[in-house]
């Protein structure tokens, strides 16, 4: 017998362990990426407070988005509930709650990372020690994701874990997808052709894809085929399609499945038919934005079905989510 | 450099291990002699290594303090020297306490239904009448084997004179059992060699007895009952032991947005798989917050309907709701007349003489003698509102005085005593500090105590509180068969 609330619980730990992970690996690769670029070329730091879906709760508290106001807001900024601090306390305080349930080792290792962060937070906001700060909280939230699996039983309280992180994961490819694919640069001219394809290896990067797509896709970085991989690749971890359909193996076993087996079979069919030459010229945004939607409507589906089996009442404890 | 217990300074209260002349009581002579014989590091070691067993096992309890989120979990100071008492003593503690579970459980039953001792003028009405504890949505209810109190957790304290006393009986959510078992398996890890020479009765069975307790209360009792425990949440300060009983019991832990009560009146736990009926909640939430429809309206961490269901008979609940009316410090005076009254039986455990300012001789005598009384409210608990006369200023003495001349039903008095002591490790040394002991009562078909209980001390030189709270720790309690009879 699974509790909704537990159920709900590990599910949202498990979205914000991974939140934390893929909002450190963004901006280490926009570090990076902005490193490589020439110095007069305008690309600031706006591109990851949209990606990260905060734009409007951003521009409450911030005129402009410097890099270390970017930063604030992304790593430890009260006003953004998914910054890095922020999601790590929310995950902590739904593990809090699951620890007779989720291996004790889990719990010390996110209580550790927790305190870690917040306590070194002077180093991601420097230059010189951002690299090894989100570096580590990267190894961390994978070191978590691999006690978990590891030493937990892959029961139903494990299927919704793992959904957890394959909704999160989804979520962020799409956005990063969306960000990045639709508005490389301000504007493509002459100048910055060249630049173009270390955009998109910073695409691949954001997803921790890059090395992958080498091996299996081609050497030569294609925007095309970058995009395929993301959406369509059956056999890297962090493309819609293989996070769908880890979500749909963990539906197959739970009772009730129907109406959110139903919205999940919906944005398959969405991505398995998208002709991606096509959006790539035209429509790349409205895609993302239908595929977003579905998403959501996963969400709530999941929400509806097994969080709260028969009323309004949230029993598990999370913050807005972007 | 070993102990030398000649020199151990007795602060002239009983010393549960200690005789004033220097020498072990009988229970505790192996005990004391091996701890007297380890140097100050090996000490100091098994207590760095039961402190280690502690965090590793993560045994703590919540504190609130200001500025942090929530509250912050902290490791439960605890003592490596052991309370021993001797089997013998305790046989009679044992049917001291069950004699006196049975008659508050049949005095709550009397109070809820025909009221017989209040007709009888062996309880006085007006106290019932001002009784914050009693609940008039139970009236004429009758529970399961009609026991309402199936886990009272009762404080004994010993005096000069070593006559043990009991000194409040705990009978809404008593805390603490977790301790208990918890202190037991840490003490095997650091003294291993001490469990092999002596006979010390086991604790470990309190969960099974637990469970077994409160399946047999389950309305359906042909089903593998579904029992939960009902928690108010992460921030008690009790959670750890709410999670560790759940845990030890296998079964889940539930806080009221789990339960819903649906039209049929009976109560379900929300699943992944849907709705699945519950048979038996141990609840560790307070009568008032238990159910939003017939208590506090605010309340938001109760059950909506739960009393109707627990009414109708659909589902258990313990304590029972209304409990907590023999749980006051006034009626608690009138235990002894309640064995007497329902069992026909001198009582076997006596009370701390208690003088009640609702009698006027006694408030009279209550006001004369402030300096020598601890004064009491009825219904406050954890050692609030009190006034320890010896210790009071005479502005202190004279504020209470008005006190408890404008409430009288509100107060009672007792002499203060002076609570026993056992050798402690404070600072690298050993010395005696006060304690208490609660043992641990269960009530369904049958009826059992822990062997022993949770003892609690205070680690402060001198201080009589031993409250988690407020600087208290804990030790472990051992029964041991010693061969008198």
């Amino acid at each position: 017998m699974l509790l909704s609330s537990v159920a709900e619980r590990v599910y949202w730990m498990a979205r914000y362990i991974e939140r934390a992970e893929n909002t450190a690996r963004i901006i280490l690769v926009h570090h990076n990426l902005l490193l490589d670029l020439p110095r007069h070329v305008e690309f600031g730091w706006e591109a990851l407070v949209t990606i990260t879906g905060n734009r409007e709760r951003f521009h409450e508290h911030h005129e402009e988005a410097t890099e270390r106001n970017v930063l604030r807001f992304l790593i430890a900024d009260h006003n953004n509930p998914n910054c890095i601090t922020c999601s790590l306390a929310m995950a902590r305080e739904n593990l809090r709650t699951t620890r007779a349930i989720v291996p004790r080792s889990a719990w010390e290792t996110l209580n550790d990372l927790h305190a870690w962060t917040r306590d070194n937070l002077n180093n991601g906001l420097s230059r010189r020690g951002r690299f090894a700060y989100l570096r580590r909280i990267i190894d961390y939230c994978q070191l978590l994701a691999g006690k978990l699996s590891g030493t937990m039983s892959h029961d139903q309280t494990y299927d919704f874990i793992r959904m957890g992180r394959n909704m999160e994961r989804a979520d962020m490819t799409t956005r990063v997808i969306e960000v990045r694919a639709s508005n490389l640069l301000p504007s493509i001219n002459e100048e910055l052709k060249p630049f173009v394809d270390i955009q998109w290896k910073s695409v691949l990067d954001s997803l921790a894809g890059y090395q992958m797509y080498r091996r299996h896709v081609h050497v030569r970085i294609r925007g095309r085929e970058v995009l395929r991989f993301l959406l369509h690749d059956e056999r890297f971890p962090r493309t819609v399609h293989y996070c769908l359909g880890e979500v749909e193996q963990c539906l197959r076993g739970l009772p009730g499945n129907e109406a959110a087996l139903r919205v999940l079979g919906r944005a398959q069919r969405m991505v398995r038919e998208v002709d991606v030459t096509e959006i790539l010229s035209d429509g790349l945004n409205s895609f993302v934005d239908d595929l977003q939607q579905v998403h959501t409507q996963l969400h709530e589906q999941l929400t509806a079905t097994y969080f709260q089996p028969l009323d309004g009442q949230h029993p598990g404890l999370q913050a807005v989510s972007a | 450099m070993p102990i030398e217990w000649k020199d151990y300074p007795g602060d002239g209260s009983y010393d549960e291990l200690i005789t004033p002349g220097g020498n072990a009581r009988a229970a505790a002579r192996g005990a004391v002699r091996y701890i007297g014989s380890l140097s100050d590091e090996d000490l100091r070691e098994r207590r760095d290594a039961a402190e280690l067993a502690m965090q590793v096992m993560g045994i703590t309890f919540t504190v609130y303090s200001e500025g942090e989120e929530g509250g912050i979990d902290r490791t439960w100071p605890f003592d490596i020297i052991p309370r021993i008492l001797s089997a013998h003593e305790w046989r009679r503690i044992e049917a001291g306490l069950q004699q006196r579970v049975q008659a508050l459980n049949m005095f709550i039953a009397d109070i809820y239904g025909e009221k017989k001792i209040v007709r009888d003028h062996v309880f006085p009405r007006e106290v019932l009448a001002k009784s914050v504890n009693h609940r008039s949505q139970c009236e004429g209810i009758r529970p399961p084997l009609d026991i309402w109190a199936h886990i009272c957790g009762s404080d004994l304290v010993r005096d000069k004179d070593g006559t043990l006393y009991v000194l409040e009986d705990n009978l809404r959510v008593p805390s603490g059992v977790s301790y208990m078992l918890e202190n037991r398996l840490v003490m095997k890890r650091v003294f291993p060699e001490l469990f092999e020479n002596y006979s010390i009765l086991p604790v470990d069975g309190y969960p099974t007895r637990l469970f077994d307790m409160l399946a047999s209360l389950s309305p359906r009792p042909a089903d593998y009952p579904t029992v939960v425990v009902l928690t108010p949440g992460i921030y008690n300060s009790a959670y750890f032991e709410h999670s560790y009983l759940a845990q030890q019991m296998g079964v889940e832990l539930v806080a009221g947005s789990d339960l819903v009560v649906l039209d049929d009146d009976c109560v379900y736990l929300r699943t992944v798989g849907g709705l699945e009926r519950v048979d038996v909640i141990y609840r560790r939430i307070d009568d008032l917050y238990l159910d939003p429809e017939a208590f506090l309206p605010e309340s938001v961490i109760g059950v909506r309907g739960l009393m109707r269901a627990w009414r109708k008979g659909n589902v258990a609940i313990a304590n029972a709701p209304g409990a907590g009316v023999a749980d006051d410090k006034v009626v608690y005076a009138f235990v002894p007349a309640m064995i007497r009254y329902y069992l026909d039986d001198d009582p076997i455990l006596p009370n701390v003489p208690t003088y009640l300012c609702m009698y006027k001789p006694q408030l009279e005598y209550v006001l004369d003698h402030l300096d020598e009384l601890v004064v009491k409210p009825a219904n406050e608990s954890g050692g609030y509102g009190m006034l320890v006369g010896p210790s009071a200023s005479k502005k202190e003495r004279q504020k209470f005085a008005e006190l408890i001349r404008k409430d009288p039903r509100n107060y009672v008095a007792q002499p203060t005593l002076s609570l026993s002591t056992a050798p402690t490790l404070c600072d690298g040394r050993v010395e005696p500090r006060h304690l208490d002991l609660r043992p641990f009562i269960l009530s369904g078909e049958t009826s059992h105590v822990t062997r022993g209980g949770l003892t609690r001390v205070a680690l402060k030189k001198g201080s009589l509180v031993v409250n988690s709270s407020q600087g208290g720790g804990s030790k472990d309690t051992w029964i041991v068969e010693t061969g008198d009879k």
